[in-house]
């Protein structure tokens, strides 16, 4: 018997003040597989991903992890699984990168006070894996954009989760850290089997990240494939609404070179 | 990292200092009497009946019972501003501490007072006026499931002033002779006879403590916004249901035996969060003691100032806390911009 998806979504309705954001989203994510979420602006990516992480419950239709209808898994249960990565926080009061990245390790222990030796030891691994082990101790509102957004992937990592959920990982990265990232991400995927789903603005580093893209437009899944046949001139207009340039390299790689203008 | 050992060492310092502040308290008074005739008199060797009687039977009760107002109230607030995500928040500011006073008024008016069943009941009549206040807070804020926290704010500012002007006509409604001492009260006085007041605050504002203390880590998490806190796995409703009962239940005892003293549940979490940072798993316990310490002596200064009358603790509360806060503020905000 296989075992049942990560996700399974099924005729997925939702939507907050009147307006709908998704509207009868359907797709599965497979063990081990690494899913891009693209589309234009307000599409429903991110809310696609609060819907995962169970911050919003659908008006209409049925998630399951692994499984289990996604409103009958405790929340703890599903953060010691689901590790989210948010595009940004606003922190209310300022703590170092060594606490923010502890705080990633509640789910593994939440009915004590204190974190214990082997919670710091964890932590101290996923900050080594996300580049930021030199800034244990710098307060979290005083770093750069990139640098904050690697203290959000460690605490990620601390929580020792087997689905990764990030949304706009690399939007404050230089080119370096994307790199860095995507390395880190692949390696994650390979070595430890991790399952990735990510939100990007970047088609071209989407689409060599990702096993699969899920393209969105307007709140309906507009193509869920391979790269290949997503980063497509036609596929892309008609979900972005304006001409797109995509040129296939040799190896029959598309790139995305931009807007026709 | 965070670690029970300096949670421990903290509370040691803390508490050497309110030691201090608990013996100058406690010497000063009309009726001069040394430190060391303090000292005899708490270990049950005091060297004239007098010194004895003055010590035990009237400052010690109201010096224990500052220290419990003052820890309480910081605990209040730094549970309300760890809720609420917000440094301005504490008992005054979101309306519970008019909730609370108007239910106090309301007991003193039917007549709770003396007995030891009495005094619960005007705690009890307190809380209930704290949750009360609170809940419409929490209602008129929460919309679809979801609590906003500047709605919260603001919901508790406008809850506050209803409750105040609910106060005013109480007051004004009522006979004068039939008010005795409320309008004291209503100032903010620690000025009480007898340990029977401080054993039910003792009791209450130990188990909100407690409830409060329990969630500090959850509330840590809470700090980063509420999608963050459920995404690591905090029933985010339940935590600040259960912190909001608490810290009701501080205001609510306290307010009904001292009546409403400002400025305490607001600048002392802040000084302490900038002293200690914002863990409140060593936030809560410093700023209790903190408090303690500060009531204590606000209290002492309040009786030594315009001998032999004194003034309403509150005030002095105020005159110290609102500079300080301008203080606090100013070098923050130098320290931000560089």
């Amino acid at each position: 018997m296989t075992p049942p998806p990560v996700f399974a979504v099924r005729e997925v309705e939702f939507g907050y003040g009147g307006a709908f954001r998704l509207t009868g989203a359907s797709f599965e994510v497979a063990e081990g597989e690494i899913l891009g979420l693209v589309g234009p602006n307000s599409s429903g990516k991110t809310t696609l991903l609060r819907l995962l992480s169970k911050v919003h419950v659908p008006d209409r239709g049925e998630i399951r992890f692994r499984g289990t209808p996604i409103g009958a898994v405790g929340r703890l249960a599903l953060a010691r699984d689901v590790a989210v990565v948010p595009q940004e926080e606003q922190l209310a009061f300022s703590v170092s990168v060594e606490e923010l990245v502890l705080m990633g390790r509640f789910p593994r222990g939440a009915g004590r006070l204190f974190e214990g030796p082997e919670d710091l030891a964890r932590a101290r691994e996923a900050m080594a894996l996300a580049g930021v082990l030199d800034l244990g101790n710098h307060p979290v509102d005083a770093l750069a954009g990139g640098e904050r957004q690697r203290a959000l992937i460690a605490r990620a990592l601390a929580q020792e989760p087997r689905v990764l959920l990030l949304d706009e990982p690399t939007s404050h990265l230089d080119l370096l850290h994307q790199r860095h990232l995507v390395g880190l991400l692949r390696r994650l995927n390979r070595e430890r089997g991790m399952t990735v789903v990510f939100v990007s603005h970047d088609l071209n580093l989407a689409g060599e990240l990702a096993d699969r893209l899920l393209l969105l437009s307007d709140g309906r899944l507009v193509r869920l494939a391979p790269p290949r046949e997503v980063l497509d001139e036609a596929v892309l207009e008609e979900a972005y609404g304006c001409p797109v340039w995509v040129e296939r390299l040799a190896s029959g790689r598309p790139v995305v070179l931009g807007v026709r203008l | 990292m965070i670690s029970r050992r300096r949670v421990g060492a903290a509370t040691v310092v803390v508490a050497g200092g309110l030691a201090v502040a608990g013996l100058l308290g406690l010497a000063t008074g009309p009726a001069p009497i040394g430190a060391g005739d303090v000292a005899a008199a708490l270990v049950g060797r005091a060297r004239s009946d007098l010194a004895a009687t003055v010590v035990l039977e009237l400052r010690l009760p109201r010096v224990l019972l500052a220290a419990l107002a003052g820890g309480g109230l910081a605990v209040a607030g730094a549970a309300f501003q760890a809720l609420t995500r917000n440094p301005l928040a504490d008992p005054a500011v979101l309306g519970v501490a008019g909730g609370a006073a108007l239910g106090a008024v309301l007991g003193h008016l039917w007549g709770l007072e003396g007995s030891l069943a009495a005094t619960v009941g005007l705690s009890a009549a307190a809380f209930a006026g704290a949750l009360i206040a609170a809940t419409t807070v929490y209602l008129i804020a929460t919309s679809g499931g979801w609590l906003p926290v500047q709605t919260l704010l603001l919901a508790g500012v406008i809850t506050g002033l209803f409750f105040s002007a609910v106060i005013t006509l109480v007051v004004s409604l009522v006979d004068f002779a039939q008010l005795g001492g409320i309008l004291h009260w209503l100032m903010g006085s620690l000025g009480i006879v007898g340990y029977r007041p401080v054993a039910v605050i003792a009791v209450g504002t130990a188990a909100g403590s407690a409830m409060v203390y329990a969630q500090a880590r959850a509330l840590n998490l809470l700090a980063l916004g509420e999608e963050s806190a459920l995404q690591l796995g905090v029933e985010a409703e339940r935590v600040k249901r259960v912190v909001f009962v608490a810290a009701s239940l501080l205001t609510g005892v306290i307010v009904a035996q001292t009546g409403p003293i400002g400025f305490v549940g607001l600048i002392v979490p802040h000084g302490v969060r900038l002293a200690v940072g914002a863990d409140n798993r060593l936030l809560l316990p410093v700023a209790a003691g903190a408090g303690a310490t500060f009531l204590v002596l606000a209290d002492t200064l309040a009786r030594l100032v315009v001998q032999p009358a004194e003034l309403p603790v509150g005030v002095v509360t105020a005159f110290c806390g609102a500079p300080f806060f301008v203080y606090l503020m100013r070098t923050r905000l130098r320290r931000r911009t560089p």
